[in-house]
């Protein structure tokens, strides 16, 4: 069949137009897409090229290496310690829990460690590296990588971790460091990126925590390319970071590590202080603890262990403890009386065991009496009557007064975890704090170190230091950060009355170099090496009037937490002084027994920079000293006593 | 019905059909699809037996079958139209039964070979069924409404069937193919204002049953229609795939990041970067220079096509032209309006570039009709 020509003719005409229409449109909307290529091609390149490149680039932190911690002589304290780990990618072990078993059959491992790794296999990216082991032996990475065709995934690393050589005997004063957590997170405002790595080291206590900035270092960058699941697909570039600050302590690990042995067994702390500087020389707490334990993570039957012990092992006593210094106080009750005008040198008070004071009878230790007794030899004899009485003249103003410019009650600047203010009570304080006015009592309590009284060992040690030099002596722990000298601590004159001082320095002198001095028996008989010194025994509990009739418990009959605090304070030369040394000794008993001999023991070692010369000790003595010379020797690490920096 | 129908002076027969096929076209499809292969190559990283090597071999099967296809005289396949139509609604009902789902939609057949699409089948089908159908009715019936409302029905039918898969993109392609066919075929105006107004209230009843116990749509398509309107609302989430895809686009600037340098495909920020999103790893590697130079391209296929139409004057082939090319239009234009953030992300590939094998065979296979059209134009 022909179609007409003419209806065929105006079919196609209508299509041609309706076609063209057609045409027109689709070019239109050529012409939108057209343009749209140019507004996000050509008009915003820039703004999409920029987001295309933080899609691709990730930056990824490098952790510097910690500074190190040397002490005066350059011993190592803290170092970092090249360690060796498992490690295992998921994607490449195939069957990750066979490859677990054979790796555990290989090397001994503590299931409970596999068992936390494939949690955190699970948890993690295929392609992200997983500790399986920290603290790989050699022998065991050889192991590992020999039969590295049956362990597929796993490989060995190289780390850094942090390393005590000297252990418990620096664990107060350095501190440890552990893997951030959110708590220490929580308490910085504007957190450094190098916490978000998961498990980084900061430090935790002591030097470690407190100079955590300056240790830490600065974190390097590598820049990564990354794909959109995060896998690294190549290095772009690389900034090494910078390694923290090293720091020098102006502690002296031999003589530190010889305070902590000397006062093993005991629950104590001494501290020796440099006059001249104010440089601690060591700060001894016992008993102490492994802080390498904390690096490495640790069990919570060590953890319930340290925690629960009686002795405190984690408290730094020398810092923390504030214990009441009885007649180690003395001194600043008596400088106060006499700068306060109210005794000269030479008067007398009389003794006759006890001191009535509003009608409440307040003992002194010797039930006899001194009978008439002045200022050289109640502190030699440590009499309690004559400060009782000074103290009522002088006034506890005066005292505590006196007590600050020594240094009790007002808190060290010291870079350590807890440094206790102490307590140098006055009228403002117990109105302040207990909300009770002052009493007389409460000035005669405090007149022999005891009531309200609170000094830490440290403070002690900082009397003593001012008292030998009446000048304000301040504690310095840190002696260079990277090579500057931090600002030392030989103070300004105390504005004291040398003639005084003198007097309570000679006092001082015979308390141990007199036979009738209490701490006699702990005396230094070398020349050039004489200490002065004082005794204190504190009291820990209420003696009842019922129980002085019936005769005072010894302490040896006291369950240990009620006996007496021993403590001592000595310096030394007595004419030239070099160290002041302050002991504290927990329920130790008295302190011419428990306290006296550890700080001559801690005064020489110091004078004579290592073990002293057995003459140097009384006669009577010596056989004894040598043997526990011998037996200090034995313990003392082996890196405290190299001197390859020095 | 044949040549007979018109005053013809020349009729090509045997191989000499081969000099009268429309090459400018041929050229340009191989040249679309060249594009494609240099991509597929790109976004596998540089491995040509992933996605480039299968695509070529597809390639050329397609372009045979193309030929093939020309050298059929053209009414042969005016004939053919209804049996194409059917075959292709009864496979879209086979799908509804023996169909695989991928991607939260039942969408194809595995026939062992290929995954075959019905619905890219049926846009050929109906295309060429309706052509048909108005070749057959006499232009003056075009606009009696009985006659508008056949037509209706047979785009109705596959329509409604796609829409329960549910594949809305192709759905909307299928109604704008079939209505661009009885536009051309000279449909009264009135009928195509009235099909707006109420495609557009359609939509606003649609938009209007989100939540609501009749829902239209499945939450999925709604949450791409949110993503589409503001896609940085989400941009991990369902806004991710067009936020990337912009990235990509945008910072390929003038000349593009290199050929394989694309960081947004190369490390698998694009998503299906050798599908959908294929023109995003393009536009990044060769920049704003090789995107209109592949739009152009499209531009100038169409442009042939509707030349040849307009040159022809069988009412089936110039239809049926015109049809294919709308078809094709429609594939490009809205797979590109998507990536660029102009459309909602629907799932439609750019046309013969994207790597898969459904839609490149029907094209081609629609562009063979279009070629027999040409050959056996009544010159």
């Amino acid at each position: 069949m022909r179609r007409p020509p003419k209806e065929t003719d105006e079919s196609a005409r209508k299509i041609s137009r309706r076609a063209l229409l057609l045409g027109s449109a689709q070019l239109g909307f050529v012409g939108i897409l057209a343009a749209r290529m140019q507004t996000l091609q050509v008009d915003q390149a820039d703004e999409f090229r920029l987001l295309a490149e933080e899609n691709r680039i990730a930056i990824r932190l490098i952790p510097p290496a910690r500074g190190l911690i040397f002490d005066m002589n350059g011993v190592p304290l803290a170092i970092n310690e090249q360690n060796y780990r498992i490690v295992m990618v998921r994607e490449n072990a195939g069957d990750v829990e066979a490859t677990l078993a054979r790796l555990t059959q290989l090397i001994d491992v503590d299931p409970e460690v596999i068992e936390r790794a494939l949690e955190e296999i699970r948890r993690r990216s295929p392609f992200v590296p997983v500790t399986i082991v920290e603290r790989v032996a050699w022998d065991d990475i050889v192991k590992v990588t020999v039969n590295a065709p049956a362990l597929p995934g796993i490989t060995a690393e190289v780390g850094l971790s942090r390393q005590y050589p000297l252990g418990q005997d620096t664990a107060h004063v350095v501190g440890y460091v552990g893997p951030v957590s959110d708590y220490d997170l929580s308490l910085l405002d504007d957190p450094d990126p190098l916490l978000q790595i998961p498990r980084f080291q900061i430090g935790k206590t002591g030097v470690e925590n407190k100079l955590e900035v300056a240790l830490r270092g600065a974190a390097g960058a590598r820049r990564i390319e990354v794909n959109a699941v995060g896998r690294v697909m190549r290095e772009l570039d690389r900034r090494e970071g910078i390694t923290g600050a090293e720091v020098q302590l102006t502690l002296d690990a031999r003589l530190q590590a010889y305070v902590e042995a000397r006062l093993e067994g005991e629950s104590a702390a001494a501290v020796v202080i440099d006059c001249d500087t104010g440089d601690l020389r060591a700060v001894g707490s016992a008993p102490s603890f492994d802080p390498n334990l904390f690096v490495r993570g640790i069990s919570v039957a060590d953890w319930t262990a340290l925690n629960d012990s009686i002795y405190r092992p984690l408290a730094a006593k020398s810092t923390q403890g504030a214990y009441p210094p009885g007649s180690t106080f003395k001194m600043v009750t008596a400088l106060a009386a006499l700068e306060a005008g109210v005794i000269d040198a030479e008067s007398t008070v009389y003794c006759r065991g006890f001191t009535e004071v509003s009608g409440t009878r307040f003992h002194c230790w010797k039930g006899s009496g001194h009978g008439n007794i002045n200022l050289h030899e109640s502190l030699k004899q440590s009499c309690d009557c004559y400060y009782y009485e000074i103290a009522q003249r002088a006034g506890i103003d005066a005292i505590a007064g006196m007590a600050r410019k020594l240094g009790i009650g007002v808190r060290p600047d010291l870079p350590m975890s807890a440094v206790v203010q102490g307590i140098a009570p006055d009228r403002a304080w117990k109105r302040e704090v207990r909300g009770e006015d002052w009493r007389i009592g409460d000035t005669v309590n405090a007149s022999i170190g005891q009531g309200y009284v609170l000094a830490s060992p440290l403070q002690l040690a900082i009397m003593t230091a001012r008292l030998a030099t009446g000048r304000s002596v301040t504690p310095r722990l840190i002696h260079t950060i990277d090579g500057v000298e931090q600002p030392g601590g030989a103070g300004e004159p105390l504005g004291l009355n040398e003639n005084y001082l003198r007097r309570i320095r000679a006092s001082m002198y015979d308390v141990s170099n007199h036979q009738r001095g209490t701490a006699y028996g702990s005396r230094i008989v070398a020349e050039g090496a004489r200490m002065a010194g004082k005794t204190g025994t504190s009291q820990v509990r209420r003696i009842t009037a019922e129980e002085r009739a019936r005769g005072v418990t010894r302490n040896a009959d006291l369950p240990w937490e009620r006996r007496d605090h021993a403590l001592w304070v000595n310096y030394a030369p007595y004419d030239n002084p070099r160290y002041a040394v302050a002991v504290v000794v927990e329920h130790g008993g008295g302190g011419s027994a428990a306290a006296a001999p550890i700080g001559r023991d801690i005064t020489l070692q110091a004078l004579y920079d290592g073990p002293p010369p057995l003459d140097a000790y009384p006669s009577n003595v010596r056989g004894h000293i040598a043997e526990q010379q011998e037996r200090i020797q034995a313990r003392m690490p082996p890196g405290a006593t190299t001197r390859d920096r020095a | 019905m044949s040549y007979l129908e018109y005053n013809v002076k020349y009729v090509p027969s045997g191989l000499r059909k081969l000099l009268y096929v429309n090459w400018p076209i041929v050229m340009l499809i191989t040249a679309v699809a060249s594009f494609g292969f240099l991509m597929l190559y790109s976004v596998a990283g540089g491995d040509a037996s992933a996605w480039m090597a299968p695509q070529m071999k597809r390639f050329g099967v397609g372009m045979v079958l193309m030929l093939i296809v020309a050298m059929v005289p053209i009414w042969f396949w005016r004939n053919m139209a209804a049996l194409a139509y059917v075959i292709s609604l009864a496979l879209l009902v086979a799908v509804e039964f023996v169909g695989s789902t991928g991607m939260g939609a039942q969408r194809w057949i595995d026939l062992g070979f290929i995954r075959l699409q019905p619905s890219e089948l049926m846009k050929i089908g109906m295309v060429m069924f309706l052509a048909a159908y108005y070749d057959w009715l006499p232009v003056k019936k075009a606009s009696h409404p009985f006659w508008v409302l056949l037509p209706l029905v047979f785009i109705a039918l596959p329509t409604m069937l796609v829409l329960t898969q549910p594949d809305l993109g192709t759905a909307l392609l299928l109604v704008i193919g079939g209505g661009t066919v009885m536009f051309l075929a000279g449909v009264h105006w009135a009928y195509f204002g009235t099909v707006i107004a109420g495609g557009a209230s359609a939509v606003y009843a649609v938009l209007q049953s989100r939540g609501t116990d009749w829902q239209l749509l499945k939450d999925y398509q709604f949450r791409r229609i949110d993503t589409f309107l503001d896609p940085a609302n989400d941009p991990l989430g369902a806004g991710y795939h067009i936020t990337q895809a912009k990235i990509a686009l945008g910072s390929g600037g003038w000349t593009g990041r290199g050929f394989m340098q694309g960081t947004q495909s190369r490390l698998n920020f694009l998503p299906e970067k050798q599908t959908d999103f294929i023109f995003t790893s393009l536009a990044e590697e060769f920049g704003f220079v090789g995107a209109i130079t592949l739009l152009v391209l499209y531009a100038l296929i169409i442009f042939f096509c509707i030349a040849s139409a307009m040159t022809n004057k069988d009412r089936f082939a110039s239809l049926l032209t015109l049809g294919v090319a709308m078809t094709f239009f429609l594939y490009f234009a809205v797979n590109m309006a998507m990536v660029m953030g102009l459309a909602p992300v629907v799932g439609v590939p750019l046309p013969l570039v994207s790597y898969g094998g459904s839609a490149m065979l029907v094209l081609l296979l629609g562009f063979g009709l279009m070629q027999s059209a040409h050959v056996h134009k009544p010159r």
